[in-house]
């Protein structure tokens, strides 16, 4: 592993995101700090994924601004939802592990003897060593969790973004992937985690973002999931309407 | 029969040669290109692409007859000048892009068909709809080679990006900046091979030797590799005895080549190992892990 550059920070400065106009999220102003390991939660809609999309630059926000210090955006380390996914491509788990190296091979860049044993390696630590040369659909939804952390791994990145890593997961295979996480913030990286499951949070998670379309809390995780906050959080106006009529809060959204 | 039979049409007749070189080449670029839009699930839009392509031919045929340059231009132009239109309604209105591209390839369809009756006669219709793969002369062989070469250096080019694109386009947004260049550019050399493919099997069947071949290949293989390199075999193998078919029972050619290709597939549906109809239900043991 390359020595890692200072650990990485996000600062949202009143930033809004969604799609065509209304708003996912709106009006986020919070930072994160520098190695630190971090949940976001919150309610069905409640801006969550949308977060974290704005964070990678798949979404552009649509006012405010995201800051990022410690990390080009093409080396943030991304964990998609699986059903983001098309996995009846028939490519071995072995290539699909292997994009993780991206940012030294690039897209036409050969691959050497190191490369194909760090993907081996990585393989291995996610407990499926001898799985290389199985295609994507031949997988069960734990095994593939563990095929995109084993990319994740070898993407070496200072900020590591979440999103649902344990939906429909089994204990057992959290409790591994749990321990990557751990390592990742042992190692001084900053990660940043969408989470259902409120007592993994509680029990892994040192600081929490609760979220409901607007921040609601942020920081550390027994301040911020109180049965005030949560309650607040449950009542959002859900969803999208559309002749909701416009923000006047603060500033107004860029168009 | 004999073997001799297999080959003696070809030694004895330019026409046969030609046809027989100019498919064979359009199998190597057309086949992968269906094994990509396959696994997209975009055979739809290589099936619209190919109809949209017609308008533009056919006013290339209006301005300058039945001359290659002129239609070839047309045809790229009309082809990508649709790809980008039916991408805009998906994007910009609430249609699905399947619908939009249905309607685009019919608003197409109708409006070559128009244009060419305007000059030309029922013949020149059908050359340009089902192709005449026996007419093939040395400038369209070139042609056609010419787009084949491009194309397999550039899918070897994007080849890596364009596999990312497919499993994980939002990695691939990250990592590489944007994805949308990768698409792009294949959308473009699928254009390129409609339109080389047109010459020889018409602007209805070209895309028959990209869909079917690469369908076929699915229920045989698993892995990408082997599925682009046996889409490639039975493509050339449906040219080869397509055109022997024509040639011994007098068939139209193109639509014997496509049917050939058809009837692979048909029976790879049916008895293929993998996933085939009647394969699948066969009693069989399986293993204990």
């Amino acid at each position: 592993m390359t020595a890692l550059p200072a650990s990485a920070t996000i600062k949202f400065v009143n930033a809004t995101i969604g799609y065509d106009r209304h708003p996912a999220v709106h009006h986020i102003s919070t930072e994160i700090r520098a190695g630190s390991l971090s949940a976001i939660v919150g309610p069905n809609g409640a801006g969550k994924s949308t977060l974290l999309k704005a964070v990678v630059g798949l979404l552009r926000p649509m006012g405010g601004h995201i800051e990022i210090g410690g990390c080009a955006r093409r080396r943030i380390a991304y964990l998609p939802q699986q059903a983001d996914l098309e996995r009846s491509f028939p490519l071995p788990v072995f290539d699909f592990v292997a994009m993780g190296l991206w940012h030294r091979r690039g897209p036409f860049g050969g691959f050497r003897r190191a490369d194909d044993i760090a993907v081996a390696e990585a393989l291995g630590t996610v407990g499926l060593a001898g799985f290389e040369r199985r295609t994507l659909n031949t997988l069960s939804g734990g095994q593939m969790q563990r095929v995109l952390f084993a990319r994740l791994s070898l993407q070496d990145s200072p900020l590591i973004l979440l999103d649902e890593p344990f939906n429909a997961i089994d204990d057992r295979t959290v409790e591994d992937l749990m321990a990557f996480v751990l390592r990742w913030r042992d190692e001084g990286r900053t990660v940043l985690a969408v989470l259902h499951d409120l007592a993994d949070v509680r029990t892994y998670f040192p600081e929490t973002l609760l979220i409901a379309r607007r921040l609601v809390a942020h920081g550390p995780t027994r301040d911020v999931l109180t049965p005030g906050n949560l309650s607040q959080a449950r009542h959002m106006t859900e969803a999208w309407i559309d002749a909701a009529p416009y923000c006047d809060d603060h500033h107004t959204h860029a168009a | 029969m004999s073997p001799f039979d297999l080959v003696q049409p070809f030694a004895d007749f330019a026409f046969m040669r030609r046809a027989l070189v100019g498919t064979l080449i359009l199998s190597v670029t057309a086949a992968p290109i269906g094994v990509f839009l396959l696994l997209r699930r975009l055979s739809l839009t290589g099936d619209a692409m190919a109809h949209a392509i017609l308008p533009g031919a056919a006013i290339g045929y209006l301005l300058a007859g039945l001359n290659i340059y002129a239609m070839s231009i047309g045809a790229v132009g009309a082809g990508l000048l649709i790809a980008l239109a039916a991408s805009a309604v998906t994007r910009l209105t609430p249609l699905r892009e399947d619908a939009s591209l249905a309607c685009f390839y019919l608003i197409s369809l109708a409006l070559g068909v128009t244009i060419v009756s305007l000059k030309g006669s029922q013949l020149d219709l059908m050359h340009l709809l089902f192709g005449s793969v026996l007419a093939l002369d040395d400038t369209t062989i070139v042609f056609i080679a010419f787009v084949c070469s491009v194309t397999l250096v550039v899918l070897a080019v994007i080849w890596r990006a364009l596999v990312l694109e497919c499993i994980d386009p939002a990695f691939l947004r990250v990592v590489g900046g944007q994805g949308a260049w990768v698409h792009l550019t294949f959308m473009v050399i699928m254009v390129l091979n409609l339109v080389a493919g047109y010459q020889a099997l018409g602007t209805l069947l070209s895309v028959g030797l990209m869909m079917l071949p690469a369908a076929t290949a699915r229920f045989w293989t698993r892995t990408l590799g082997a599925l682009t390199f046996l889409a490639i075999a039975s493509a050339m193998m449906a040219a080869f005895a397509g055109l022997l078919i024509s040639y011994y029972l007098s068939l139209p050619s193109g639509p014997a080549i496509i049917l050939v290709a058809g009837s692979f597939y048909l029976i790879s549906v049916l008895f293929g190992p993998v996933g085939g109809i009647v394969t699948s239900r066969l009693p069989s043991r399986h293993r204990i892990a």
